[in-house]
């Protein structure tokens, strides 16, 4: 039952094979046995979730369902979800049970989901390892001395763990699809504007996006049909028609499915900087598509190396921005003693932030200063400009980009913590696809000493679909993203 | 470049966030090795590039001045149960004004 697709768990259950109510027991049961070695979940109300599914069986013995009506899904704990506490990873938000819910729970409620959870992740989206967040670390289910990545690590985990069928998450920088590649997993960062941000907690406006977190790409493309569309409610959402992002997946696969494609390989990708054995698997990778037909061809991205710098200007600025609204008035954690009103922000907000927010927080507050502003925020846009103009370039010479999503596999707990620069360099091939607001994606493409690796496609902007059957032809040519770990097989 | 101990403060100040004096020395050392990163855009001639704000060249969406949101009293409500103190429908915060 664990491995089945999102397809085939919809056919089960709507072929009354198995109930929504076993199915959401069946994974809250693999939550109670594995969950506190992996810190996978923040929030978790079995109560509520088999309510949810208890409604979910009643709609589909009145054959009414929707694509997702009763499957289980975990969801971020940045996703305001009505009635459950919605923290950020944050003791900031410790005490917070939103009120209302965000545009990505609405969507999946809509299509018939069950909410099975609340992830963990590092505090406010800001980390690459899940070592940031107030709940404590996530573990990697393929070597639990190991971080999941992150920021979407419990997402990760706990999908990889099959704690869940699929997960939501989220990708400022690279926060979907590291640690699907340190997890096994596929997932996607679509084009900025797709999914509603609308009671999603901001960490970086023009950068955030949500996306889907699971164990193929035809799992991917279904949980986005769910979450994608457009919401008012969201001043960047983008109005365009619906599509179907699975409608390429069906197509009849030739010994050559992917001939005429052209997969650009970007030098800045391929120099030093990457350990070789993870560069061995995406070459492997590569080989693979070739003989699925792919033509490969050498492009540029000049400006991509300064994407971590450019990165680490405008997401502080833009988070110091965001993060002001925590201030103790509202919502949120106060402090419990304080002389004034200026004394109870500064010890709110000093006592409810983790080290890396406030670090984050700092370096923003301090670009964003008069007489910083133009050298430091002003040149990141243009840099951000240049980063962008180099996918236009080369997206005339190919019609997707090729390459690893991250430089190692995973890292051991605590090895980066201390830090913060060499933290910050394990998202340098993620980062410029968010700069550039592109959709990409990370597919399993191996194993190097037990742990899994991740490659990289990027596409050009809303070629979601062919991305994910891209990523769909060489998972039918592989089985790497088949691999469970084997503690929870 | 690299900052003071004094700019951590200030810049600390700003963001209303107290950072005690031992704090702002590691903090100081960590921002500073950050700052070591970020320079290197400094090397860039970008004369002439236009800043990109934003991933989608888009201009606003405008909509009526007007209230969207209907039962306003039951949202308050719901809204303010988890504030830290409220009082008639108000949040409360320490007294600015003598």
């Amino acid at each position: 039952m664990i491995e089945l697709s999102l397809r085939e768990l919809a056919q089960s259950l709507a072929s009354r094979q198995i109930s929504s109510v076993e199915l959401t027991r069946l994974y809250l049961d693999r939550i109670a046995r594995h969950n506190a070695e992996l810190n996978a979940f923040i929030s978790l109300d079995p109560a509520r979730s088999l309510a949810q599914a208890q409604a979910a069986d009643e709609r589909l013995a009145r054959r009414e369902g929707g694509p997702l009506t009763g499957i289980p899904i975990a969801h971020k704990d940045i996703f305001c979800s009505q009635g459950w506490l919605t923290t950020c990873g944050s003791k900031m938000l410790s005490n917070f049970v939103s009120p209302y819910d965000a545009a990505v729970i609405t969507r999946c409620k809509d299509a018939g989901a069950v909410l099975l959870g609340k992830t963990n992740m590092d505090e406010f989206a800001m980390g690459s390892s899940n070592e940031t967040s107030f709940y404590g670390p996530v573990r990697n289910p393929w070597d639990v001395s190991c971080v999941p990545g992150g920021s979407s690590g419990g997402s990760a985990a706990a999908v990889a763990a099959r704690l869940a069928p699929a997960a939501t998450g989220t990708d400022t920088g690279g926060s979907i699809r590291q640690p699907a590649a340190l997890c096994n997993l596929t997932g996607m960062k679509p084009t900025y504007g797709v999914i509603s941000r609308y009671g999603m907690i901001a960490f970086a406006s023009s950068l955030d996006q949500a996306g889907p977190l699971a164990r193929s790409a035809a799992d991917c493309a279904l949980l986005l049909n769910s979450m994608a569309g457009f919401d008012a409610r969201d001043s960047t959402s983008l109005d365009r028609p619906i599509e179907d992002y699975s409608r390429e997946l069906a197509a009849p696969a030739g010994s050559k499915p992917l001939a005429g494609l052209k997969i650009g390989l970007p030098a800045q990708f391929f120099g030093e900087g990457c350990s070789p054995t993870v560069m061995q698997l995406v070459d492997a990778a590569i080989a693979e598509y070739r003989k699925l037909g792919a033509e490969t061809v050498a492009v540029s991205l000049p400006s991509m190396e300064l994407s971590v710098a450019a990165y680490y200007v405008l997401a502080p600025a833009e988070a110091s921005s965001n993060l002001a609204r925590f201030d103790g008035v509202r919502y949120g954690y106060r402090a419990p003693e304080y002389q004034d009103l200026n004394d109870m922000y500064c010890k709110s907000r000093a006592q409810g932030f983790g080290a890396e927010v406030k670090r984050r927080i700092l370096i923003g507050t301090y670009v964003l200063s008069h007489g910083y502003y133009d050298a430091y925020y002003l040149q990141a846009q243009r840099i951000r400009r240049l980063i962008a103009n180099d996918f236009t370039e080369a997206f005339r010479q190919c019609d997707m980009i090729i390459g690893p999503t991250s430089p190692s596999t995973a890292f051991k707990l605590g090895e980066k913590a201390s830090d913060p620069v060499q933290m910050y360099l394990s998202d340098i091939y993620t980062i410029a696809v968010n700069l550039a607001g592109l959709p990409g994606l990370s597919i399993p493409c191996g194993f190097a000493g037990g742990l899994p690796a991740g490659l990289q496609l990027i596409g050009n902007y809303f070629t979601e679909a062919r991305l994910l059957n891209v990523a769909h032809r060489y998972q039918q040519a592989s089985d790497w993203h088949r691999q469970c770990p084997g503690d929870y097989a | 470049m690299s900052l003071t101990l004094e700019q951590v403060h200030r810049v600390a100040h700003l963001a209303r966030i107290e950072v005690s004096d031992a704090e702002a020395l590691g903090t100081l050392d960590q921002l500073n090795q950050i700052f070591t990163l970020i320079e290197a855009m400094q090397a860039i001639d970008t004369r002439g590039v236009d800043p990109m704000a934003h991933a989608q060249d888009l201009a606003q969406r405008l909509r009526q001045d007007c209230v969207t949101e209907s039962d306003q009293l039951t949202q308050r409500t719901a809204f303010q149960a988890i504030a830290p103190e409220t009082e008639a429908g108000l949040y409360l915060v320490p007294r600015v004004i003598e």
